[in-house]
């Protein structure tokens, strides 16, 4: 029955999508100021019925409907609520359903928020959306199809793996989803301004929100996933450089660099063509990504289940997306002609560019060559973090200073402002004091630590200066702060972590350095979808004679079966204790491993500082407009 | 005298099994845990992992070189266990192109700015 | 001067999706392949149930050794059992059998339920010296020539088509 008007809800979203773009085609050459009545009407039925389509897969996961494949291999009836509804995303076919319901709303809000703009400009942005929509509706219905029967039908679910019951992992994918497959609306739009001729400043205008709203929701994507990962995956680390976290780093630098660049467009009419061709590279970064996690060409943490045929789509849909827009920029990008000074903001400006062109440039590459290289010669290689620390840690000290100094830069031309002031002098007295209570560490990480210190000393300065003046711009302030904070946390974090793992078993007693871990109790019990081995361990930090009581599992789920290994983490507020077990075959002995995480709280919020500055731009052009 | 060099002796065992320890964890880090999906040997329960991580230890205490570990290692597994790219022919483009890259797009930043601040002169 | 970019930058694409389009086809399970070719290492390795050491140097005194890494807890080793029974019938070849990580009483119900292929039979209850042969799961079956050459190297259960194989290369 659900499988039945899924189906039909989603072949009716395709002949309506393809309605509208028939309609905007035709619209195009009639003489009217305004988009045509009709096609609002057609959009507002497109939403209305793929959002109808995506509630039939919720109200199939709900009340566990096995007729349906995917809920049969996905969902299992005992399941709490609110995992199998966030189970209708944790796979490939309802997450793609879940994208074509992105597409289609940022379509739909396109059209109803930019009412005065050029009518063929909106016309022709509708036009791409909604080829993307058509092309990702034909994909669902005939690749991946979440609505398929399965026959006879099944009395229950396969389950959903463990890992991913998790209210981080719930919300994880919608986030990254809005971030990048929001990036598709200016993607459209860059391409509609080619072909219509639009004007710079409108173009900056209509991009702008979408650029500030995609990218916030982006950064927060990468850190609820990162959260997930420091707190599900029991290995005591935030970021692995894996190639499926590189897929959704690789957009959020190209919407760095549009975030800034599209500034510059808006105020001095220069960059025409490098924020199309950004806009273009962004949503196409996204595609890129979506393909290499997808086609299953990787070999990584968190992967869908494969299937080449899917890669074989997604490829030949990248492909020729990638082929026509750069057709469409060399035929219609016009030459940039306008004045600049340099050491006007531009140019700090284009430098921010600059990094993170290259940024994504060394994650890209990293990601890609071991495929390239097996393809091409058989040889596999890995590429690990140990490639991009290297490559990318000296990168940050240019990086931060550019962001301590640019933005004191005033729009036309401005001369060198002194480098040398009071917001430098106190952040190298900050950073004497942190060096002298440092033991050792590398000179690269020191200076990490001390340009870090001097862009969130200059920030602080920058936000107690404009506020006198009152003319804030709180969301570059708070966006810059919230990035200094990061790289000093996890400077901090490197430099102070501190591991240990040992074999042990119930009574023994452990001393290192500081600490006494004692190995209590094990106790095994079971509850109605595992059973669990749970570790009483007790930690005496013999310094200040505090001790804390930490409880690791191993838990054995019956559905699907798969083993998990719980970390238990004390969340202080300067450090983290974390502690996870696994037991070593045919033996009472039990590996323990033993991490001290500082300044994890402080680097959850630093991201969250850096994308509040992006709401806080959102709602600066919101009041413009 | 006598308590003297004992406790030099005790200092540096100490310093020396300190350091021993966080090589034990670099070389973990820095190795690909064969099956599993893209997970660190350090990171891993499995048995695999388990094993590397003795023979690892092992190695570490009979003096080995972190290089020699390395070298064994990836002699018996190929360079897929190095999570830390060994510069080699076929690592080259892998290792030099994004300093290439860095260094063209600046050339291109500082000819844009200059011809741009020749215009307005 | 806008064409040139144009075909510069379709030709690179068009390279890319090339290889991206190979690799799909590409199988991504990762194997030691590479250790074809070479020496076997040398390593001394405890009999299974007599005291004493067989050392790998020993292999070039057979003209072909199958080496093969087993356990009796492991399902596909027995699955792959009685393909070794059958090439233990062949004279110019000798199975050296190596208990991984198992218990002596286990794997003696094993082989008295299965048959005993194994001319030589050594034992490695930690694994660890499994590892001076690339092993990473089992079963692992390695044949190597009188010059102590690795000449073949499966991963996973031998099936019928990997005996003909062998059965080829031995009876040459």
């Amino acid at each position: 029955m659900l499988s039945n008007f899924g189906i039909t809800v989603s072949i009716i979203s395709l002949l309506l999508t393809t309605s509208i773009l028939y309609l905007s085609y035709y619209d195009l050459k009639s003489s009217g100021n305004n988009v045509s009545k009709k096609i609002y009407k057609f959009a507002f039925f497109q939403i209305v019925f793929t959002f109808l389509g995506f509630i039939t897969l919720i109200v199939a996961y709900v009340i566990s409907d096995f007729s349906l494949i995917n809920v049969y291999e996905n969902s299992h009836t005992t399941k709490p609520l609110f995992y199998k509804i966030s189970g209708t995303w944790g796979n490939h076919e309802g997450s793609l359903l879940l994208w074509i319901n992105i597409l289609v709303l940022f379509s739909f809000l396109f059209l109803i928020l930019n009412k005065n703009k050029n009518k063929n400009f909106k016309l022709y942005t509708l036009i791409f959306q909604n080829l993307l929509i058509s092309a990702f509706l034909i994909f669902l219905l005939t690749n991946s199809n979440p609505f398929s029967l399965l026959y006879p039908i099944p009395t229950e679910g396969m389950g959903l793996n463990p890992i991913l019951q998790d209210p981080a992992l719930a919300i994880h994918p919608p986030l990254l989803y809005i971030g990048f497959v929001g990036s598709s609306i200016y993607f459209s739009i860059a391409l509609a301004a080619l072909i219509s001729k639009v004007d710079s400043k409108s173009l900056a205008l209509t991009i702008k929100p979408w650029v500030s709203v995609s990218w916030t929701f982006q950064t927060l994507g990468i850190l609820v996933g990162s959260i997930w990962a420091y707190y599900e995956l029991g290995w005591g680390g935030f970021w692995f450089w894996d190639p499926v976290e590189n897929s959704s780093l690789m957009p959020w630098f190209l919407m760095t660099a549009l975030l800034h660049s599209v500034l510059v467009l808006e105020r001095r009419i220069g960059l025409y063509s490098w924020v199309i061709i950004l806009s273009i590279l962004t949503f196409t970064m996204s595609v890129v990504g979506t393909f290499l996690v997808r086609s299953g060409i990787l070999n990584s943490v968190h992967t869908f289940a494969n299937d080449p045929s899917r890669g074989l789509f997604i490829l030949s849909f990248l492909a020729l997306m990638v082929f026509s827009s750069i057709f469409i920029f060399f035929k219609y990008a016009p030459d940039d002609n306008k004045n600049y000074k340099i050491f006007s903001k531009e140019s700090f400006i284009l430098a921010n560019n600059w990094f993170m062109i290259f940024f994504l440039a060394v994650v890209l590459i990293g990601t890609l060559y071991p495929v390239f290289l097996d393809t091409l010669t058989g040889q596999k290689i890995s590429v690990g973090p140990p490639y991009y620390n290297f490559i990318l840690a000296p990168f940050l000290l240019p990086l931060l200073f550019l962001m301590t100094l640019g933005p004191k830069h005033k729009w036309i031309s401005s001369d060198m402002i002194g480098i040398f002031n009071i917001a430098l002098f106190i952040s190298v007295i900050l950073f004497i004091i942190i060096f002298l209570s440092i033991k050792d560490s590398s000179i690269l990480m020191l200076l990490i630590l001390l340009f870090s210190t001097y862009l969130i000393t200059q920030t602080i300065f920058d936000f107690y200066e404009k506020f006198k003046n009152k003319n804030i711009n709180l969301s570059r302030i708070i966006s810059h702060f919230g990035f200094g904070m990061l790289i000093f946390s996890i400077s901090l974090n490197q430099i102070y972590s501190v591991e240990k793992s040992f074999n042990a078993r119930i009574g023994d007693e452990k001393n290192f350095q500081n600490y006494t871990i004692k190995f209590n109790n094990l106790e095994t019990f079971s509850k109605n979808n595992f059973k669990s081995v749970k570790g009483y361990f007790e930690i005496i930090d013999n310094k200040n004679t505090t001790s804390q009581n930490l409880t690791p599992e191993i838990r054995v789920y019956n559905q699907p079966e798969i083993i998990t290994y719980e970390a238990s983490i004390n969340t202080r507020f300067f450090s983290d204790t974390y502690l996870t077990m696994s037991n070593i075959s045919n033996s009472d002995i039990f590996n323990i491993k033993f991490q001290k995480k500082p300044f994890m709280n402080f680097i959850w919020f630093s991201v969250l500082l850096i994308s509040i500055g992006g709401i806080l731009q959102f709602l600066r052009f919101e009041k413009k407009i | 005298m006598k308590i003297l060099s004992l406790t030099i002796v005790l200092f540096f065992s100490s310093v020396i099994s300190y350091c021993d320890e966080n090589k034990t964890y670099e070389i973990l880090k820095n190795l690909r845990c064969l099956v599993c999906q893209g997970q660190t040997i350090s990171d891993s329960n499995s048995d695999f992992a388990l094993t590397i991580k003795e023979v690892v230890n092992e190695k570490v205490e009979e003096g080995f070189s972190k290089k020699e570990i390395y070298h064994f290692l990836s002699d018996k597994y190929g360079d897929w266990i190095l999570f830390n790219t060994p510069l080699k022919k076929n690592s080259y483009i892998l290792w030099f192109v994004p300093y290439v890259l860095f260094i063209l797009g600046g050339a291109l930043l500082y000819l844009v700015i200059r011809k741009r601040t020749e215009k307005t002169k | 001067m806008r064409k040139k970019y144009l075909v510069i930058i379709y030709s690179i694409s068009i390279f890319v999706f090339f290889v991206l389009y190979l690799s799909l086809g590409k199988n991504k399970v990762y194997t030691t392949q590479d250790n074809i070719g070479k020496k076997i290492a040398e390593v001394q390795l405890n009999y299974f149930d007599i005291d004493g050491e067989f050392n790998t140097k020993e292999i070039s005194n057979f003209k072909f050794t199958l080496l093969n890494f087993w356990a009796s807890w492991c399902g596909p080793c027995r699955k792959e059992h009685k393909y070794l029974v059958e090439l233990s019938k062949n004279s110019n070849l000798k199975i050296v059998g190596v208990n991984f990580k198992d218990e002596k009483k286990n794997a003696l119900k094993f082989l008295n339920e299965m048959g005993n292929p194994f001319s030589i039979l050594t034992k490695d209850p930690e694994g660890k010296k499994s590892v001076n042969f690339g092993i990473y799961g089992i079963p692992e079956t390695i044949l190597i020539n009188n010059e102590l050459k690795i000449l073949k190297k499966y991963v996973g259960p031998i099936n019928s088509k990997d005996v003909k194989e062998i059965e080829k290369i031995i009876n040459k």
